[in-house]
């Protein structure tokens, strides 16, 4: 196949600054030469190149949108730019970066003292530092509200005991931001260094889905931190929601950036592949299929360019970020799963980024809020009823 | 030490270019149009040395088009400290020549003690601008760069060139134009912060007047440009291995001439 040629049905490339389009194709780029080269194989193996993570961060790809601490300050629209390229190489890349500024860095930012900031944020800018965020257990995931892990305070310190299950580059982290419920009985976020006594973790394997990332299993048994480590200024759900906000936009972009991979893929394919003496990409059927990837990835690149300049002006509501997953996901696995069929045999093998790319968003329309349970969210918001069974 | 880094912007490599309306020129509709990438390499050997002597100056200097200024400003964006854009309608169409003559007047205002620039441009791979611009401003020359590192005093330049089987050696005192080969060195990626940097930066607008020159006729002037004839099918040699193989290395002997 031909490189990748970009997908701009309507002109939206006109709408994007000098510097947001510069940034772009330099992700861009670096994605192409850096990271596409690599990903078959660690797919297939199951790992995540994290010898990439401080070529990110050399790049400034890790909390992007911050001021200070050696962060590039870029506005939203630039930093799901930056998520779309990335997760036009694999969602396991953007879901590491996500994590890294959205999940990890943002709370440290928005909820931190000025010493966590000092310490943390310069280190994970760089990429030196990695970073996990620990939310989701096993046996609560769409209602994390009712966590089980504890933090009770002991003398100096904070003892946490409890299990968060399948968490993004849980074992090559560095730091974890843990959301546990503290001695008053509302959740806080505590930061636990990797190789604290009592907190170990354990990979998940077996996955179909997210093969080039990494999940993991953190455990904590009496593992004590101390009083500074937790963050001082969030209680509540809405702590961790406040991170996802931020990390379910990222994600809204960069499912644009996997649906393009396969959609571009797809069309050079139809237009190559012949069948009945013609190539595929002459039958009404096959056309259909591609007109709708299309038009869906053009609905959804108005909606988070909106949404971007919406978050620019501090006006973008978590509904509106929840509508912008939600759609963008949902396009994003149907265009993957036509993009496969248009490739018959060869869509199921390696050797074509989409099988990689359809198995990836499974995991993406679950993660950081089902698709389900966005729907309830929106539908909440303009019902004003809760439809979340409690 | 200040270092002139003299760029172009070409079609971008995956493109397929199109003979266009007028049929002296290309098609430039839906064109993606980058830095040269040997000039590529002219940018981050300039930076380096630089950033080796932890002090010093990089200019980007390019003559072109309006649209010429967005590969200056990616070359601000990996960390050039100015630009200037050669842009006055008196250069359109300017052959290897005019070009270089327009770069020798600038070098003459701007006085660097090095000029970089890359081997050749790989549009029309003409490779001829270096030797122009070296012979017009009297300085030594050395191209197709492998290696290269300026003096501790800034006056010398070693530089080996790549050649047939090894490399060849030179000192050279500065100033010089030196021209880079691939393999001199692995551009950098331009950083979100140097992008962002990059528009605080001058890109400053250079009219042949400002230069003492004025509109100057090229003396090569292109017919045509001819599209290379499709290439014809493969052809899928049929039978059995044994005679299948015969008649390969018949074919690749009588027909192709290859072996
Ligand atoms: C690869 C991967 C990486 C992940 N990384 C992280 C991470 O870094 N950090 C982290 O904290 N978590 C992470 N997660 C966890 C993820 O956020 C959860 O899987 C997600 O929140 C869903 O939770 P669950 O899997 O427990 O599903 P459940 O909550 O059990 O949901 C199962 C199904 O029930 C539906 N459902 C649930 N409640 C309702 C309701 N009220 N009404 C209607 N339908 C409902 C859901 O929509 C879904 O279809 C990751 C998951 C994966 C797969």
């Amino acid at each position: 196949m031909e490189k990748f040629r970009g997908v701009d049905y309507y002109g939206i490339e006109a709408l994007l600054s000098e510097e947001e389009r510069m940034i772009r194709d330099a992700i861009r780029d670096w994605v192409e030469t850096e990271f596409l080269p690599l990903v078959t194989e660690h797919h297939r193996a199951g790992t995540f190149p994290v010898q990439l993570l401080p070529k990110l961060g050399e790049l400034g790809v890790f909390g992007a949108t911050l001021k200070g601490y050696g962060c590039a300050g870029l506005n939203n629209v630039a930093y799901g730019l930056i998520m779309q390229e990335l997760e036009r190489g694999d969602s396991g890349l953007r879901s590491a970066a996500s994590v890294q500024s959205g999940l990890v860095m943002h709370p440290i930012h928005a909820y931190g003292s000025d010493a966590q900031k000092e310490r943390w944020l310069p280190a994970l800018a760089t990429g030196e530092k990695v970073g996990c965020f620990g939310l989701t257990e096993p046996d609560h995931g769409s209602d994390p509200g009712s966590m089980k892990t504890r933090a009770r305070r002991q003398g100096d310190g904070y003892v946490l005991n409890g299990t968060k299950l399948w968490i993004t580059n849980g074992s090559i982290a560095d730091l974890a931001v843990v959301w546990a419920k503290g001695d008053d009985g509302e959740i806080h976020g505590y930061l636990v260094e990797r190789g604290t006594p009592g907190f170990s973790t354990l990979d998940i394997h077996g996955k179909f889905s997210m093969r080039a990332s990494i999940t993991s299993e953190l455990s904590f048994q009496d593992c004590r931190i101390p009083l500074e480590n937790e963050l001082p200024h969030v209680k509540g759900l809405r702590g961790p929601l406040g991170c996802l906000n931020q990390a379910r936009y990222g994600i809204a972009w960069g499912a644009i950036g996997a649906a393009t991979a396969c959609y571009d893929w797809a069309l050079q394919y139809a237009q190559q592949r012949v069948q009945f003496a013609k190539p595929i990409a002459s039958f009404q059927l096959v056309q259909q299929k591609l007109v709708w990837m299309l038009t869906e990835i053009t609905k959804a690149q108005l909606l988070c360019l909106q949404l971007g300049r919406l978050k620019d002006l501090g006006a973008a509501r978590p509904q509106q970020v929840s509508m912008a997953k939600m759609n963008n996901v949902q396009m994003a696995l149907e265009t993957a799963r036509l993009a496969r069929d248009i490739l018959g045999a060869a869509g199921i093998v390696d050797e074509h980024p989409i099988i990689r790319h359809m198995l990836n968003l499974e995991t993406v329309n679950t993660y950081e809020g089902t698709h389900d349970i966005h729907t309830l969210i929106i539908g909440r918001d303009i019902t004003g009823l809760d439809a979340f069974g409690v | 030490m200040k270092i002139l880094v003299a760029i172009k912007q070409v079609p971008d490599t995956a493109t397929q270019v199109k003979v266009g309306a007028d049929p002296r020129l290309i098609d430039t509709a839906g064109i993606t149009w980058i830095v040269s990438p040997y000039d590529e390499f002219a940018v981050e050997e300039a930076l380096r040395i630089k950033e080796k002597r932890g002090q010093g100056e990089v200019v980007a200097v390019s003559l072109g088009p309006e649209r010429v200024k967005e590969a200056l400003r990616s070359c601000l964006a990996m960390g050039c400290d100015r630009a200037l854009h050669l842009n006055d309608a008196a250069w359109n169409g300017a052959d290897t020549l005019a070009t270089a003559r327009a770069l020798a007047a600038v070098i003459k205002q701007e006085q660097p003690q090095l000029v970089l620039c890359g081997r050749q441009a790989i549009d029309d791979d003409m490779g001829a601008v270096t030797a122009q611009l070296a012979e017009l401003l009297g300085w030594p020359c050395a191209s197709w760069i492998m290696e290269e590192a300026v003096d501790a005093e800034g006056t010398t330049v070693r530089a080996a060139r790549q050649v047939e089987g090894g490399l060849e050696v030179f000192d050279l005192p500065l100033p010089a134009v030196l021209a880079a080969q691939k393999g001199l060195n692995e551009p950098r990626y331009p950083t979100l912060k140097g992008i962002m940097g990059a528009k605080k930066k001058e890109i400053r607008d250079v009219k042949a007047a400002d230069l003492g020159l004025g509109a100057e006729p090229s003396q090569l002037s292109v017919v045509g440009l001819e599209a290379l004839p499709p290439r014809p099918p493969g052809r899928i040699i049929q039978g059995d291995v044994p005679t299948a193989v015969k008649e390969l290395v018949r074919a690749l002997r009588e027909d192709a001439k290859a072996i």
